[in-house]
């Protein structure tokens, strides 16, 4: 189990859990976000890839109505 | 009669019109109202997804980015930094690289630090991003904006979501006047005949967001909106008449009985 912080609530994931897997478990994986993890932006391509560890700091957002 | 279009940067658009997004009741009367003004770019802002209910609606359900095009705004920034950040994010969400910039100076009236959106401009137009930038209506300002790489220059006509009007037509003339780039009114205008006074005064388009949302029928004012941005645009094209002093009979004086 690692504890990450997502959108500024602390979560916890299984062992081993991918950028990827997380997209999957909160319905995301077909939806138009982007992903900073650290304060870095992780590409589409490296969701796969982008293991999370304990503390991690998670940021994904998406488009909302505004001026 | 040649078509008449909106180029900014490489986009090409028939509607003058641009609206934002925002303060709507429901996503559904949202993408109403987008349909009612015709326009073909709308504002979007960016911002957390809420992990905590998976199934709650989004604005990409009601709205087809592949239909119509998002402007990501910076909307909530208040320096360079988090300017930046925000863009680098929407860029990422797809490949957005027509983006509006306002970098916020104060909370209560919300006029845009111009020292960090000149700063912003030049860094997002070295890293190939076009930028329509929101500023205020000061001529100097926003010839540096144009200098510094801006694809658009969005003056505010008066406090966001104020709806107080244009407040400075001569300033916002002069802005018209000197700019190579195309100049959108932005911010503060109340109801549609300000829309067609800006339009009028030669702006190449507005953006409308709480005249349309805070209307007691947003969907019949988005209407309204386009309708005075066409009028206000041929308006301009077709040039005044000439003010005098005095009256001018439109009967002929000869033949009286």
């Amino acid at each position: 189990m690692a504890k990450i912080q997502l959108n500024g609530k602390k979560i916890s994931i299984k062992p081993n859990f991918s950028i990827s897997d997380l997209l999957k478990k909160y319905n995301l994986h077909n939806k138009k976000v982007a992903i900073e993890h650290n304060g870095k932006i992780i590409t589409n391509n490296d969701y796969r890839k982008k293991i999370l560890k304990n503390k991690d700091k998670l940021e994904i957002v998406h488009f909302i109505g505004g001026g | 009669m040649k078509k008449d279009f909106l180029k900014i940067a490489h986009k090409k658009l028939n509607s003058r019109l641009i609206v934002g997004t925002g303060k709507y009741k429901s996503f559904s009367e949202t993408a109403k109202a987008v349909k009612a003004s015709g326009a073909e770019m709308v504002t979007v802002a960016v911002r957390r997804v809420n992990i905590l209910d998976k199934k709650k609606p989004i604005l990409t359900d009601y709205l087809n980015p592949k239909k119509i095009i998002y402007l990501p705004n910076t909307a909530g920034c208040f320096n360079s930094d988090e300017a930046l950040r925000t863009l680098r994010l929407a860029r990422e969400m797809g490949g957005w690289k027509l983006v509006k910039l306002e970098v916020l100076g104060d909370k209560k009236t919300l006029f845009p630090n111009m020292i960090e959106t000149i700063k912003s401009t030049k860094i997002l137009f070295k890293e190939g991003f076009k930028v329509m930038v929101y500023c205020s209506d000061d001529p100097i300002l926003a010839k540096k904006l144009e200098d510094n790489g801006a694809s658009a220059i969005m003056p505010l006509a008066s406090p966001i979501g104020s709806g107080l009007g244009l407040q400075n037509k001569i300033n916002l003339s002069l802005i018209i006047k000197q700019s190579k780039v195309p100049v959108i009114v932005d911010a503060g205008i109340g109801t549609a005949s300000d829309a067609s006074i800006a339009m009028e005064l030669g702006c190449d388009g507005v953006l409308i967001n709480s005249a349309i949302a805070n209307a007691q029928k947003p969907i019949l004012m988005a209407r309204a909106f386009k309708d005075a941005v066409i009028s206000g645009r041929n308006s301009f094209l077709a040039g005044r008449m000439i003010k005098n002093y005095f009256a001018s009979p439109s009967s002929p004086t000869k033949g009286i009985i």
